[in-house]
């Protein structure tokens, strides 16, 4: 099985030397198979956001090594990470430039290489391409692809972020609790459009959630994150015979 | 007066579309500005006391002013100090340099030939001031106009949106405000290096008040022109920097001593930031009562017509 992301040995360690020092990722190893959907949960201030902003490069890893598409890139920053990777962040706010069109963060997300590119962004044919794509959504984004981002409402966004991010074919997708800022039904339908993308074009995905119920229900994996460990990893049959009682009852222990 | 007033508020016109980049597109206030509009004067008047024509000095002033904004830029994003700070700890060392250059504080033209007298002799002052600074302005806005329609240019304007989301997407964010800081000074310096000539000497204190010149400009400007369209925004920096010298003119008519020119610049940057904001109150109640006593069932409706006090000085 191919791996997409091999993470050994890392530590993450805020505030060191001072009252306040927190040993967040305590030696985390990890490996991403191609394909994997995995749900990762986990209490607050378990370490689940701080692993997936250490993978993305938010954060630094203070030890250990980040293995991306068999690129070491531990020291590397969050633009150069994004030529194998896509992320749709918490706060629909994030994930798009708010004064910037439909179109123009489409075009952006499109290549994550080419940013300093002095070709004109914009081509005949595209809006069509990119109308097409928005249909998928079915929240009827097509029709306003030269409108400002930010009168979009927040499922519209995120739709579009989650989009975004499918467009690079990346080798790996981070969501990172992409649905906790939306109401119930809006989250509900970005799930659903979420794992029909993830599906559709065979995205190797980690995804960080609060609900037990989205973590059991989509993707092939679960890992369980605990006072900076990984507490739980299971797949396939395991984790379909997982349900929420069994789950809580990890958490407590 | 009109005419020179539209004159001379060409010339300044790269002031404020420098100062629309900082402040609008990427989204910071840059004081760089005090220092990089004598550096594009000083740079300027000395290689033409040194022979150079006035071509050349005209772009080599932009260059300086490039420079100017690196220095900046590398300070805001290599050594993390804060956007504002930098731009006065370049503006300040700037000075010294300004003064080297200059060797002293005031260094007037002699018979060298300015950018103006390029153009037909027949020509009065006025008109040929004009047609420089449409030749000038002209170029500035299309080369940039161009570079905001390439991925470069949506870079850039996307890194001053969302930084996080611009470097999630392959964009180099630091590389991207360096080069903000650089054009954005390179325009400026080119503003002083076309006044200096305009008015035949560099002065060491010529920078003095020229953010606030700037940064009036472009909310004049803005106040005239709105519109998300880059061609309009740029034109817009136009024609605020020409209304604003008008005001200016308008106001020494009246009989303002040229020393109390300053305080007015600042009095007129207070007026059309807080204008449009008591604008959009009024706008917004007068609306909100309308919609009120209609009280259809879209609910969408009341939350459009709503606009943030802060709009004016963020775009957000």
């Amino acid at each position: 099985m191919m791996k997409v992301l091999q993470v050994k040995h890392l530590q993450k360690v805020f505030f060191p030397g001072t009252d306040n020092e927190r040993h967040v990722l305590k030696n985390i190893n990890l490996q991403v198979n191609n394909g994997d959907f995995i749900s990762v949960i986990g209490n607050n201030g378990a370490g689940k956001s701080t692993l997936l902003n250490t993978i993305a490069g938010t954060l630094r890893a203070d030890a250990g090594e980040i293995d991306l598409a068999s690129h070491n890139v531990s020291k590397k920053s969050v633009a150069y990470r994004s030529r194998w990777m896509s992320r749709v962040f918490q706060d629909p706010k994030m994930g798009t430039a708010g004064d910037l069109t439909v179109m123009q963060n489409l075009v952006l997300a499109q290549s994550h290489t080419s940013t300093t590119n002095l070709k004109w962004y914009q081509k005949k044919g595209d809006i069509e391409e990119y109308q097409e794509l928005l249909k998928i959504l079915n929240m009827g984004l097509e029709n306003f692809m030269n409108t400002q981002v930010k009168y979009l409402s927040g499922g519209q966004r995120q739709a579009l972020s989650l989009l975004m991010a499918t467009l690079s074919k990346p080798k790996l997708l981070l969501l990172d609790e992409h649905t906790a800022a939306l109401d119930p039904k809006t989250s509900h339908e970005v799930m659903k459009i979420t794992d029909a993308m993830v599906k559709r074009e065979h995205l190797t995905t980690m995804m960080i959630t609060h609900k037990m119920s989205d973590a059991l229900k989509y993707g092939n994996r679960l890992i369980m994150v605990q006072d900076g460990q990984i507490k739980l990893d299971v797949s396939g049959i395991e984790k379909d015979n997982l349900d929420t009682a069994q789950l809580l009852e990890k958490f407590e222990a | 007066m009109l005419i020179s007033s539209l004159g001379q508020g060409l010339l300044w016109a790269p002031l404020a579309i420098g100062v629309f980049i900082t402040f609008r597109i990427l989204n910071i206030p840059d004081l760089t500005t005090e220092g990089s509009f004598p550096f594009g004067a000083a740079v300027a008047v000395s290689l033409m006391l040194k022979g150079q024509s006035a071509i050349v000095v005209s772009l080599a002033g932009f260059i300086a002013g490039c420079l100017a904004g690196l220095v900046t830029g590398i300070l805001d994003t290599k050594l993390h100090i804060p956007s504002l700070l930098a731009g006065i700890l370049t503006m300040t060392g700037l000075y010294s340099i300004n003064m080297h250059i200059m060797g002293k504080s005031n260094v007037p033209l002699l018979n060298e030939k300015v950018l103006t007298e390029y153009l037909p002799v027949g020509w009065s002052l006025d008109i040929q001031t004009i047609v420089l600074g449409v030749i000038v302005t002209g170029i500035v806005v299309t080369l940039l106009y161009l570079m905001f329609k390439t991925r470069l240019g949506l870079s850039l304007m996307a890194t001053g949106n969302n930084k996080d989301m611009s470097a999630a997407n392959g964009i180099n964010t630091d590389g991207m405000i360096i080069f903000g800081y650089m054009i954005s000074n390179g325009f400026i310096a080119l503003s002083g290096a076309l006044i200096a000539q305009s008015n035949g000497y560099a002065d060491i204190g010529m920078g003095i008040g020229t953010i606030v010149i700037g940064l009036a400009s472009v909310l004049v400007g803005e106040i005239f022109l709105r519109g998300h369209n880059i061609l309009t925004r740029l034109i817009a920096m136009i024609v605020g920097a020409i209304v604003y010298r008008l005001l200016l003119t308008v106001a020494m008519e009246l009989g303002f001593p040229p020393d109390d020119l300053k305080i007015l610049s600042a009095v007129i940057l207070v007026i059309v930031i807080c204008v449009p904001i008591i604008q959009n109150r009024i706008r917004t109640k007068r609306q909100l009562k309308k919609y009120l006593e209609q009280m259809e069932d879209n609910d969408d409706e009341g939350i459009t017509g709503e606009t943030s006090t802060e709009s004016i000085l963020s775009r957000d």
